[in-house]
């Protein structure tokens, strides 16, 4: 068993709820926060951890918070970003329905350190029900003085807001999500400024992953020196991974990021292995932005070392043959999926959330999500391949925010490692309606090593 | 005294300029002109906040700043970006840039109509000068394009939004030039589109405006429509009194008639000044008008041709033939008359009646009573 930090207390009844949570040592990170620590220090703590932001860039959080301007005067704001809706991604969710308190708990002592009276949650429409959730654990936690005026004597006054989004992926982006805040159209800011500088309301402004900040509250209760330690180098503490797709037993865990991406899939503690027997043939290992990786390249990196599941291994040997550890959406493909048909999928959703300011992804997502169609109903032409590859670089790192390289990178990966099954798909229009490519040589490579 | 500020040192392509701090490169690019200004298409520098949208004016920072002298690892739109001291920006040098910027085009271009001989806008359109400059020569989209409808907002202006690059600029003369917004961006990705929720008029005394700021012919004017090509008037700068707004505007000629009224513009295609719907759409009679001379346009615009010898470019080139002859006359090498079997000298095919045939050739001598003039 590994480490837990945020999920060691989800199996108790009632944990939803505050008395169990409290009864189980929950709101002590706040008490020691306000009681022995000072903001600043705070932030040398988050900064001491090592912990990384988990909602998919794995920006150091302390470094970060540090970044934050403090102008005389103007209040500050701290935002909790729940807008998750990555395909594939649903760990917040499950920290949020069943632990509300640990992220409320997080959000207060966040905003202690940032000096932020008014924190918003800024949650995505789809999740329908779990503001109700989040608005009776705030309520609660005012009820029992974590919120409110004067907290715990201290003089610190903080309220917390949750603010629906409308389900637009696109205000998953941090000043798209500003935006959208304010109320305007949720298209994303040109940085510079950065939020840290002017961001809701022209006020310093940081906004963070409900992972994130439920992770200050196991970095406050165990000391920052003690979660650096756990994990490997600089991916330091526990992340929390939704897995999903053919495996046995789909699901969020909580990982330590020590054990490799073989254990994960394979043991029974955590995926349990591949459903019904099958053979592995790709795997998205961070969300669905994330460069998908084959089999071979998954369980093992391009210089023949075990993968581990962490951001340094994953992201060894860059978006040649690696991938990243994203948002820690996990996808699993088994030897009868299509990569063709997962890719259009992808490009389509992508097409879809595309906000259309900026003209490379509005135009170069609705065109790739053509090409792969056509490729995928067998309409598909020889340079289509030559032509969607040459699209999706074109859209890469020229827009605004990072939804046009996150709707370009997957179809570069794919076409990377699978261009034979585009091949296929083109050269046998008839045969690919009716039958997969499977895994062709991308044998699973535990078999060849046995 | 004021203390003298503190200029940046940019260098774009090769070229050094001294701008004041807080220049966008775009800008800074501006001040030097020509080939090294990146176009821009939805940038508009009398609207704030506008740009940064279209990706045309993207450009290479070779070298951060004079004290962080790294790359920036992405192209950065230099309509947003302003200069540090020291930095040097590579446009129309870098390769990459190049490359990106045809990509842009592409993309742009891949859902427009590109129906130029029926639109209003051909002649003095941006996103025409953007594909000659950096477009391919032929499309590689090869699906149905978007299409909308058209939509006359109000009596004056008409949206056809197939022809929309979202620019945005539109929306930004609506907040900042006008009092209320009545129009904007509605739904998102592909299938935005710029209209008022439900149909509805734009009537504000400036609405005009976004006639004038369209980079394409998505807005144009109902006065105008399939009135004339931008090419067949004459532009003349014009003034009248207003009570509303400048009053200087361009007024577009054909003969005394007034086909047309617009903000005055600039080299870069943006207004001086923004004018009220009354100077724009009311006053087409000449008399309405007290012209001052003739636009400065650019001598490459197609409007340009052979209208004016005014200041910018048009004048003829300088008599120079009578110069390098030194006095000589002009002679001929060689008359070819005298030597060509199929038009011999002899024959005055002025002189025929009707078309000639080969018979008149042949009966030369018989009609041949005036011989065609000796050239020396």
């Amino acid at each position: 068993m590994g480490v837990k930090l945020l999920l060691d207390k989800a199996h108790i009844e009632g944990i939803r709820y505050y008395d169990a949570y409290r009864k189980n040592g929950g709101y002590t990170a706040v008490e020691k926060a306000f009681k022995t620590m000072n903001p600043e220090a705070i932030v040398e703590e988050v900064k001491k951890s090592g912990l990384r932001g988990r909602g998919g860039a794995g920006f150091p959080t302390g470094m970060k918070w540090s970044f934050i301007a403090k102008p005389e005067g103007i209040p500050r704001h701290l935002i909790c970003n729940a807008d998750e809706s990555e395909p594939g991604t649903f760990k917040d969710r499950y920290l949020m329905e069943f632990i509300p308190h640990l992220l409320i708990e997080g959000l207060i002592i966040s905003s202690y350190a940032l000096g932020s009276n008014v924190t918003y949650i800024y949650i995505r429409g789809e999740y329908a029900w779990i503001p109700d959730i989040l608005e009776q654990a705030i309520h609660e936690a005012r009820a029992n003085g974590w919120l409110g005026k004067n907290i715990l004597g201290s003089g610190f006054d903080c309220e917390i807001y949750v603010h629906r989004g409308a389900g637009a992926y696109i205000c998953g982006e941090e000043t798209a999500l500003i935006e959208s805040l304010e109320g305007k159209r949720g298209n994303p800011r040109i940085k510079p400024p950065f939020p840290a500088l002017k961001g809701v309301w022209d006020r310093p402004t940081v906004v963070n992953n409900v992972e994130t900040l439920a992770a200050v509250v196991p970095v406050i209760n165990i000391g920052g020196e003690a979660y650096a330690k756990i994990g490997v180098g600089r991916s330091a503490g526990t992340k929390l991974i939704s897995a999903c797709g053919n495996i046995n037993k789909p699901g969020v865990y909580e990982i330590d990021m020590t054990i490799s991406v073989e254990e994960f899939i394979y043991s029974d503690e955590y995926c349990g292995g591949i459903a019904k027997g099958k053979r592995l043939k790709a795997c998205i290992p961070g969300g669905s932005s994330v460069p998908i990786l084959p089999a071979n390249l998954l369980l093992k990196t391009a210089k023949g070392e075990t993968r581990y599941m962490n951001y340094e291994s994953l992201s060894d040997g860059g978006f040649a043959t690696g991938s990243m550890m994203g948002s820690g959406g996990f996808i699993v493909l088994d030897e009868d999926q299509c990569v063709v048909k997962h890719t259009y999928t992808l490009a389509r959703f992508y097409r879809h959330e595309s906000c259309g300011q900026c003209s490379p992804c509005r135009e170069g997502t609705l065109w790739m999500d053509k090409i792969l169609k056509n490729i995928e109903t067998g309409k598909g032409k020889k340079t289509d391949i030559d032509l969607l590859w040459d699209v999706q670089r074109r859209i890469e790192g020229n827009t605004i925010c990072p939804l046009g390289d996150a709707a370009a990178w997957p179809v570069a990966a794919a076409i990377r490692h699978f261009r034979d099954e585009f091949e296929w798909h083109v050269n046998h229009p008839q045969e690919c309606l009716v039958r997969n490519f499977g895994l062709a040589h991308y044998a699973d490579p535990r078999e060849v090593v046995a | 005294m004021a203390e003298e500020k503190k200029l940046f040192k940019v260098t774009i392509d090769g070229i050094t300029i001294e701008v004041e701090p807080g220049t966008t490169i775009l800008n800074a690019a501006r001040q030097i002109g020509g080939e090294v200004t990146p176009p821009a298409m939805c940038y508009y520098s009398k609207l704030k906040n506008s740009g940064g949208k279209c990706r045309t004016c993207l450009v290479e920072v070779a070298a951060g700043s004079a004290a962080d002298p790294r790359p920036m690892p992405k192209l950065v739109a230099s309509c947003r970006t302003t200069v540090m001291d020291g930095m040097v920006v590579k446009n129309t040098t870098s390769d990459r840039v190049l490359d990106a910027r045809q990509g842009v085009v592409e993309f742009l271009l891949i859902n427009h109509p590109i129906d130029c001989p029926i639109c209003d806008q051909a002649g003095e359109c941006d996103l025409q000068d953007l594909s000659y400059a950096h477009g391919a020569d032929a499309s590689r989209f090869d699906f149905q394009k978007r299409t909308f409808i058209k939509h006359n907002l109000g009596p004056y202006i008409q949206l056809h939004m197939t022809r929309c690059i979202m620019c945005f600029r539109c929306v930004y003369v609506a907040d900042q030039v006008t009092n209320k917004r009545v129009h904007g961006v509605l739904e998102r990705g592909d299938h935005a589109e710029i209209a008022t929720y439900i149909e509805k008029a734009l009537d504000n005394d400036f609405i005009g405006n976004v006639i004038d700021v369209c980079p394409v012919g998505a807005l144009t004017d109902r006065t105008f429509r399939f009135k004339s090509r931008v090419w067949f008037t004459k532009p003349v700068k014009a003034h009248r009194n207003c009570s509303k707004c400048c009053g200087k505007v361009h007024a577009w000629l054909r003969g005394d008639e007034v086909l047309r009224v617009t903000g005055r513009k600039d080299q870069w295609g943006e207004v001086e000044d923004w004018i009220c719907n009354e100077c724009r759409f009311e006053r087409k009679n000449i008399n309405d008008w007290i012209v001052e001379g003739p636009a400065e346009i650019n001598r490459h615009s197609v409007i340009s041709q052979g209208h004016y010898s005014g200041k910018v470019g048009t004048t003829k080139p300088a008599e120079t033939f009578s110069k390098v002859m030194n006095g000589r006359q002009p002679n001929l090498l060689m008359n070819i008359h005298s030597v060509s079997g199929v038009n011999p000298p002899g024959l005055n095919l002025a002189a025929l009646p009707g078309p000639a045939h080969s018979t008149d050739f042949v009966k030369k001598k018989e009609i041949n009573d005036k011989p065609s003039p000796e050239v020396k």
